[in-house]
């Protein structure tokens, strides 16, 4: 019986029939397999995955440290994604300002439900204002706010006219659309509707870029930078990791866009490319060769000589710095094998680190992304839409008549992917899998148990649902999404972070040194019937 | 004690028919509350005289849960108490989770006393949500009478609210006592709301007919009974009040589907 048999084995007919799509056992094949993917969780089934309000406050617009993120809702949406991301900030050069350590809510009761929230709202907006005057203010609904109709977006007008600021609604109520990832959209299309473009503060260098879909977990953001800095590039934003609403404004007049997380921010990108002609480029910085090849693909999309120099340069130095530390974890790690479970793009990312350590990703898998990012951008016109969808608002963007500045022509761009530097285009993670990996979509609380079982790898990376049900089976777990109070794991530096914490868990793995009660004594007791 | 709660289209005069009805049942002796659960806040106009009463919801916004029983609940014609749950002004916020936290607080206050004989509960329209199919769930409301004309629309709307209850019967244990018809001087009026009735499995319990003494009395803040206690209309109520507490019919409604209540009412009304 094949991995994918024995994990579908004990479903019903019905859950049998939906789940079989969403798992891919990956054959020897050249065609990349396909996968269902961004569809609705089958109810009762314990999916991983979080909500639209956790998609757009938690991941896309909380990290902006300048805006005051006010969340709509009764306190516990607001306080649960208090600080849970490990997006670090420094204070905004612009301003000073730094609201990350804040959770700000409007901690509705029962009759603001009644009577509706809109006054309370306004009230914390004026709370706001007055004792932390933030330049922008940005309302994530929660799902009582859908419920009973209260009209952000007309607070966040009211708000513009009252204190000359940018406000932004964001009818992100948590039970719209499939996951997280719609959440995602409807953060990038606020952004890129109402900030993006408005300011004009020009790149210091020729060699100016935005890091998009890195949130500076960890602090992966500041290595990403402080790399680029040596090799002489301007880092202008991260979106949105340590990111500011000031400089957002300015970031279309970045020279070109490097996309980390593809799933959560791709709009952003493309439609950057719509409306101010900048090419994209997937790049990962998850891993030193990972790095090493953005790095270089980054000078070749630049052309020019003396920065080509200067990144060789950084990155001869860079690895002679971690070589020996590399070596080390390298031999303590070899062999040994890992799932990974992320929301979507990680789990793409860290195997090719994984891999720098000698270890093999067995089982891999995403929370909630599409077909595009297991099978690459390619596949994007035959996913079908469904009414899930187009319940997610998609904005199209024209090409500004101020701004919008082409690169390269389109023949110049297909001679680069020839050269192997794939603008605007993204490949996805299942071509870079071997035959026999398990590939699951959407994994639950089951599949996770069932693939442990099965796999046995030795460490899991996952997040804080599924943490500790892995450790109680034995298995070192460490979270990538947040990184357990640790990082960063991105760049060079980080990849010995990140070899170092994988060290550390599976060679003190308490959990399996523990003989749970239930090996050794029987959960049941009974007695025969009749006699005593 | 028993529990009524009064159903029916919106506009039909279900806190007219709840008001005098219950005036009646004051005239025979009974202890009886009106709970008003709509947000307009307009169902004990009648029995306390125009007074404008503080809502329930509207003090707890204001007082917090800190509330005295006797702000929100007043005495009017023949004892009747009335209490008006409030809510939101149209377009805002939820009417119905309003009316779940109002009754909640009033059961909390100790509002249904022992010595009551009858808890009216006079609920806003349709059944659009579950806040206002609470007063029929969680045991309250044991017995529903839904107000009805020969008119369409209201004939949808009381085949619509059969399915609500049809919905908590088997849970909450409520059942359906009978349609109240509010003549609106539709040709065949009675025969089609009690082919209606019959159809559904329950009565039309007492036909009511269109009386300009009802309009009267309303201007004075009075009920008929109250007002004009010698007018036939006055009677039509005493009566209603008599059927209603001796009433002893109650069904698990069998909604229609939508094709069979217009056969009927093509039957009873158009082909004439």
């Amino acid at each position: 019986m094949t991995d994918k048999e024995k994990l579908l084995e004990k479903y019903s007919a019905k859950v049998y029939k939906n789940r079989k799509e969403h798992i891919v056992q990956l054959e020897e094949t050249c065609e990349t397999q396909s996968i269902a993917a961004n569809t609705r969780a089958i109810p009762g089934v314990m999916t991983a995955r979080g909500c639209c309000y956790a998609g757009c406050k938690g991941v896309v617009v909380g990290p902006l440290k300048d805006v005051c993120v006010i969340t709509h809702g009764p306190i516990g949406c607001g306080f649960y994604s208090w600080g849970t991301r490990r997006n670090k900030a420094k204070p905004d050069e612009h301003t000073d300002k730094n609201f990350v350590p804040y959770c700000f809510s409007t901690d509705m009761q029962e009759p603001d439900i009644v009577f509706g929230g809109e006054k309370k709202l306004e009230k914390a907006i004026d709370e706001a204002m007055e004792i932390f005057d933030p330049k922008c203010i940005m309302i994530c609904s929660t799902c009582p706010i859908g419920l009973i109709g209260d009209d952000v977006q007309a607070v966040a007008r009211r708000a513009e006219e009252k204190y000359g600021i940018k406000a932004i609604g964001y009818s992100c109520e948590g039970y719209k659309g499939v996951s997280q990832s719609g959440g995602h959209h409807i953060a990038n299309n606020g952004i890129m509707r109402y900030v993006i473009g408005t300011g004009d503060e020009a790149p210091k260098t020729k060699f100016s870029v935005n890091i998009l879909g890195e949130y500076n977990i960890g602090g992966d953001g500041w290595e990403e930078e402080r790399i680029l800095k040596r090799c002489g590039i301007e880092v202008l934003n991260l979106f949105t990791g340590d990111a500011s609403f000031e400089s957002l404004k300015s970031a279309h007049l970045a020279h070109l866009n490097l996309v980390m997380c593809h799933r959560s921010i791709n709009y952003i990108a493309e439609m950057m490319k719509t409306k101010y002609g900048i090419d994209w480029l997937k790049v990962n910085f998850i891993g030193v060769g990972a790095t090493c090849k953005t790095l270089r693909e980054i000078a070749k999309y630049f052309d020019d000589p003396d920065l080509t120099d200067r990144v060789e340069a950084v990155i001869a130095d860079e690895l002679s710095l971690i070589a020996e530390d590399m070596e080390y974890y390298k031999s303590r790690l070899s062999g040994k094998t890992a799932g990974i479970f992320s929301g979507g793009s990680r789990s793409h990312h860290y195997q090719v680190l994984l891999k720098e350590l000698g270890m093999e990703t067995v089982i891999a898998g995403y929370e909630f992304a599409h077909r595009d990012d297991y099978e690459g951008r390619d596949i994007i016109p035959q996913i079908k839409e469904d009414a899930d969808n187009k319940n997610i608002e998609s904005i199209k963007v024209e090409p500004d008549e101020a701004f919008y500045h082409q690169t390269y022509s389109k023949e110049q761009i297909a001679q680069f992917k020839e050269m192997g530097v794939e603008i605007d285009s993204y490949g996805g993670m299942i071509p870079e899998m071997n035959a026999g990996d398990v590939v699951v979509d959407d994994y639950n609380h089951f599949e996770t148990d069932a693939l442990l079982d099965s796999k046995k790898p030795d460490i899991f990376l996952s997040g804080i649902k599924d943490k500790y049900s892995i450790q109680k089976a034995g298995v070192s777990s460490r979270q990538i999404h947040s990184y357990d109070y640790s990082g960063p794991y991105a760049g060079f530096n980080g990849a010995v972070n990140f070899g170092r914490d994988v060290t550390m868990a599976l060679y003190t793995n308490a959990w399996s040194l523990v003989i749970p009660p239930w090996k050794h004594e029987p959960m049941l007791v009974g007695r025969i019937g009749g006699g005593y | 004690m028993r529990q009524v709660a009064i159903y029916g289209k919106g506009g039909i005069g279900k806190s007219t028919t709840t008001q005098n009805l219950t005036a009646g049942l004051g005239e025979m002796g009974k202890k009886i509350m009106i709970v008003g659960c709509d947000p307009k806040a307009d169902s004990t106009r009648l029995v306390l005289g125009g007074l404008a009463q503080k809502t329930v919801l509207d003090t707890l916004r204001e007082e917090g849960e800190d509330i005295e029983l006797d702000t929100v609940l007043k005495t009017g014609y023949a004892g009747i108490r009335g209490v008006e749950s409030g809510g939101p002004e149209p377009g805002v916020g939820c009417a119905g989770r309003g009316i779940i936290t109002s009754i909640g607080l009033l059961e909390r206050l100790g509002a249904y006393e022992e010595d009551l004989d009858y808890v009216f509960y006079d609920v806003l329209g349709d059944v659009v949500c579950g806040g206002f199919a609470m007063p029929i769930r969680e045991g309250k409301a044991q017995e529903i009478y839904i107000v009805c004309s020969g008119e369409m629309m209201a004939l949808y709307a009381a085949n619509n609210i059969s399915k609500g209850i049809s919905k908590y019967a088997n849970t909450g244990g409520v059942r359906l006592g009978g349609l109240i018809c509010n003549s609106r001087k539709v040709d065949g009026e009675a025969e089609l709301v009690e082919a209606v009735a019959k159809e559904i499995g329950t009565q039309m319990i007492h036909f009511v007919p269109r009386d300009n003494a009802v309009q009267k009395a309303e201007i004075n803040k009075k009920t008929v009974i109250d007002f004009s206690p010698d007018e036939p209309q006055a009677d039509e109520y005493r009566t209603l009040a008599r059927k209603i507490d001796g009433n002893d019919m109650f069904v698990v409604p069998k909604p229609m589907s939508i094709d069979r209540l217009e056969a009927i009412l093509m039957e009873h009304g158009i082909l004439d």
